[in-house]
């Protein structure tokens, strides 16, 4: 009887073990290891939400150098030279928004694509070991993407596009002149940075938008077909639009994906800290300074506003998580079938 | 049974000079629409097995039977929904006005036009209610706004809703009522003109006093379409429609067609065992 | 059939009807097509880095490729360059570590989840877990840096909990899939039978759930054999061969970062080789994973 009681899954253990004294259920309890047992797993799930805050805390504690002779000007400043203390941001926020659109302009539309292909189109036998291919660029290591960048993308792909814009609209002298394809051009740049990240953050939006799309109620498919709908006009009109939300928290997450990104950049942006118009110009972004520049900071200012840009890398994920959640899950909360 | 001069009245309002050709099957006009020994298959199991079925137009045809019998499937076919299942094809013929539609060369787009379809559950897209009519007629051309109310509320009047939805064509079509948002399935079909309605069970998500609105407005509609309509209720089969396909699983399990006829015939006097059998309730 | 029905209500009110005109539909054929197209023009477009990054990397890796690379360590260019044998034993002493930390409290935190899963530590588990898997790698460097460097040494023991913190959701989330599909019956039969929390849970549910325990870690395992940028700031990296774990060690993916951003050539080629290694190892491990869970799942 006594190890009934402690069967807490048993309605019929209930009353028996009520008339047990407190002292009696402990001392039972110890011996069968359920106190332990509830302890360590709330401690392992404790720790887990642990180091979600302590990222945060411990990176606002480490950034208090700069945080408290800067303030908010660390943000906005866009002088960054370290051998004089000046320490400005704004050159890789704005290098990791500049490559961050670049890649997502690409992405999205091609991401979508792969997503609306996988989801609508592709015989349903082959459509998991297609998406498995489209996976696995998710599972090519960041480094590997900048060796290859360096070696192989920038001579052969990088180079030629760059030059072309750069002949076509970046000479003042003749021609349409666009800011944004002015010289000079070296290789590495905005440009390659964005393209790379384009690549990588094609899975995300992918794997996410097509589960989404997969999740969209057959009755709306087929209420748009029943009135004479293409295929195509199903899809865009009906099918995408439903899945609107879902595929913005793809399109997110995978934004959080280019943001964060680290290795693949440093290897192809340049590493140059200035503000400038144009994407074939060499650049930094927060990322990859941090990345570059760790091995050089000697003073505590130095090294203090490095982990001040991690803190804020460390704000826009969370914050971009969130959204994403969000958003995917009141898509599938809406799906009606699930009701069923 | 008792509801069947309803079906007389219904048939008495179509004006006399659209309707010259006597009653009686024998009498009866070509069919608007015709299977001809129609088997649909799912890769290589029949789910349908040579049914040739008639349908009138300007009438209601009900398709009844037991659950499982293919009666979906043979609606389906119809406006070559079924093409959307991979390894579905047929066998045998569908006509309309003497049309083979699955001949090489027709455009499922242009069948599944001039044939609509209301569904079991109401699918609203999640657009206006008004967006959710006019999604139809906007594939087929650039419509003025004022053509396009016009549409839209001619649409609405004849699926009786438009009294209801007139103050809130901007609202979201999900946060009309099931009933209503029928309603809206109906007149969201009927909104490209169709010539043929096809209704899957429309009513079995809704309850009695939504379901009684549709089968009136059912009875409205044929004055204009068309309709085939899939039900298991034999109560509304005999309520609403003017003939009656039964159909029955075979040991194969592929469905056929028992009986057709007058429904009036079907429900009094019916020559097969087993649909005598079904139509008392005796099983099904 | 069509004369005798041309003045029936319908035929007036089709008189008025939407013109089908067949311009516009051979329009909407031809944007059909071509959208339609497009999108496996996509699928086609975004698997083209896939294979030639394949490609590449095994052309070129398998050059510098050869036994004494495997076996010896780090010797300057001037005497051959040497080998990574060094990076190898650190990079399996790193993730050894990492798994050894990410896998007991991934499964204890999935226990968690799955019993509780509606409570306010369950939801914020969940949330945790997103936002780890989601955060940048080089923040949670930063983060490590901060917690056991500053101060200290660089050292082995700070490169495998940065790793560690990038395995625990993997491990998490596919060990919670797996529990979940558990059946309740199982677990309160053998609380019912007398059986304690511990016993329930590691000999009832969690062989139940292995196949997701296994692939969960071997999908983590792939996810930072690779990670380079959470090791700088921790385990830094080195030329000579380690395996203390309060001293700096080297790692495979730190030597391929140096190595190509080096400007000689033969450190270039090895490179090569080592992405070789780290690609073989992820493709092989989420090929895998892919495979046992599908087994599982038929």
């Amino acid at each position: 009887m006594a190890s009934i009681s402690t069967g807490k899954g048993l309605r019929t253990a209930r009353p028996i073990s009520a008339r047990v004294t407190l002292n009696q259920r402990i001392g039972r309890a110890l011996q069968h290891g359920d106190i332990p047992y509830k302890g360590i797993i709330v401690l392992a799930a404790l720790s887990v939400i642990g180091l979600m805050v302590g990222v945060g805390v411990m990176l606002w504690i480490a950034s208090s150098v700069t945080r408290n002779s800067d303030g908010l000007g660390f943000i906005t400043a866009t002088e960054w030279n370290p051998v004089s203390d000046l320490f400005g941001a704004m050159p890789f926020i704005a290098g990791t928004i500049s490559t961050s659109i670049l890649a997502l302009v690409i992405a999205i539309p091609l991401g979508l694509g792969v997503a609306i292909f996988l989801a609508e189109l592709c015989p349903p036998r082959i459509r998991a070991p297609l998406g498995f291919l489209v996976e696995l660029l998710a599972a090519i290591p960041s480094v590997v993407y900048g060796a290859w960048g360096i070696f192989v993308f920038i001579p052969t792909v990088v180079k030629p596009v760059g030059e072309f814009l750069l002949n076509t609209f970046g000479d003042k002298s003749h021609g349409i002149f666009i800011p944004l394809f002015e010289g000079p051009f070296f290789g590495a740049s905005y440009l390659a940075a964005g393209l790379i990240l384009a690549v990588m953050i094609v899975p995300t939006i992918t794997a996410i938008s097509r589960d989404v799309l997969l999740a969209v109620p057959k009755a709306q498919r087929e209420g748009a077909y029943g009135l004479g709908s293409t295929q195509w006009e199903t899809i865009w009109q009906v099918v995408l639009p439903y899945a609107l939300s879902g595929i913005l928290g793809a399109v997110i997450l995978g934004l959080g994906r280019a943001l964060g990104e680290t290795m693949a950049v440093t290897m192809v942006i340049g590493n140059v800290a200035q503000l400038s118009t144009s994407i074939l110009s060499p650049g930094y972004t927060m990322a990859s300074v941090i990345a570059n520049e760790w091995g050089e900071s000697r003073t505590p200012a130095y090294s203090s506003a490095l982990i001040e840009i991690g803190l804020m890398l460390f704000f826009m994920s969370l914050l971009l998580n969130l959204l994403a959640r969000l958003l995917v899950w009141s898509v599938s909360r809406r799906n009606p079938d699930q009701r069923v | 049974m008792t509801e069947q001069p309803t079906q007389a009245a219904g048939m008495t309002i179509v004006p006399a000079g659209a309707e010259p050709a006597p009653r009686g099957p024998a009498a009866a006009p070509a069919p608007k629409m015709k299977t001809e020994s129609l088997s649909v298959y799912y890769s290589a199991f029949r789910a349908v097995a040579e049914v040739t079925l008639p349908m009138q137009d300007r009438k209601i045809t009900a398709i009844i039977g037991p659950s499982g019998c293919g009666k979906s499937t043979l609606l389906r076919s119809l406006n070559r929904m079924n093409d959307l299942v991979s390894g579905s094809h047929i066998e045998g013929k569908v006509t309309l006005d003497g049309e083979d539609l699955y001949a090489p060369g027709v455009d499922v787009v242009d069948v599944r036009r001039r044939i609509g379809m209301v569904f079991q559950r109401p699918n609203p897209f999640p657009k206006t209610i008004y967006e959710n009519v006019a999604f139809g007629p906007r594939l087929y051309g650039r419509i003025s706004k004022s053509e396009m109310d016009d549409i839209v509320e001619r649409s609405l009047r004849r699926a009786a809703l438009w009294d209801e939805v007139k103050d809130k064509l901007k609202q979201s079509g999900m946060a009309l009522s099931g009933g209503q948002q029928q309603r809206l399935c109906i007149a969201r079909a009927v909104a490209v003109e169709p010539e043929v309605v096809l209704m899957d069970e429309p009513c079995s998500a809704l309850d009695p006093v939504a379901t009684i609105k549709i089968e009136e407005l059912m009875q409205e509609l044929k004055k204009e379409y068309t309709i085939v309509i899939v039900t298991h209720n034999m109560q509304q089969a005999a309520r609403v429609s003017d003939f009656t396909a039964m159909m029955m699983m075979r040991p194969d399990r592929a469905g056929e067609m028992i009986e057709f006829s007058e429904t009036q015939t079907i429900f009094t006097k019916p020559k097969d065992k087993r649909t005598e059998d079904y139509v008392s309730g005796r099983f099904g | 059939m069509t004369t005798m029905m041309a003045q029936s209500p319908r035929e007036r009110m089709r008189a008025r009807r939407i013109q089908v005109s067949q311009a516009r539909e051979n329009t909407r054929r031809i944007v059909n097509a071509v959208m339609l197209g497009l999108t496996g023009v996509a699928t086609l477009l975004a698997l083209i880095p896939l294979v030639w990054i394949l490609i590449e990397v095994f052309a070129r890796g398998s050059q510098a490729m050869t036994l004494d690379f495997l076996t010896q360590t780090f010797k300057p260019t001037s005497m051959g360059g040497g080998g990574i044998w060094h990076a190898i034993v650190g990079t399996v002493i790193l993730i050894g570590l990492a798994s050894l930390m990410a896998v007991p409290i991934g499964i204890l935190a999935a226990f968690y989840v799955v019993q509780h899963p509606n409570t306010a530590i369950g939801l914020m588990v969940r949330f945790g877990t997103d936002v780890l898997s989601g955060l940048p790698s080089i923040v949670v460097g930063l983060f490590v840096y901060t917690l056991l460097v500053a101060g200290r040494s660089y050292s082995a023991i700070s490169g495998a909990v940065a790793l560690a913190i990038m395995m625990t959701p993997i491990v998490l989330r596919t060990t919670e899939e797996m529990l979940k599909l558990v059946p309740r019956s199982m677990r309160e039969a053998s609380l019912g039978l007398g059986a304690s929390e511990w016993k329930t849970s590691f000999s009832i549910m969690l062989p139940a759930a292995i196949t997701g325990v296994i692939t969960g870690l071997m999908l983590a395992i792939a996810r930072v054999s690779g990670e380079t940028a959470p090791l700088l700031f921790t385990a830094q990296g080195s030329n000579v061969f380690s395996t203390a774990l309060d001293r700096p060690i080297a790692s495979l993916p730190l030597t391929l970062f140096k190595y190509a951003v080096d400007p000689d050539v033969t450190r270039n080629a090895q490179a090569w080789a080592i992405a070789m290694i780290i690609v073989l190892t992820v493709l092989i491990l989420n090929i895998s994973a892919r495979l046992i869970a599908n087994r599982r799942s038929k």
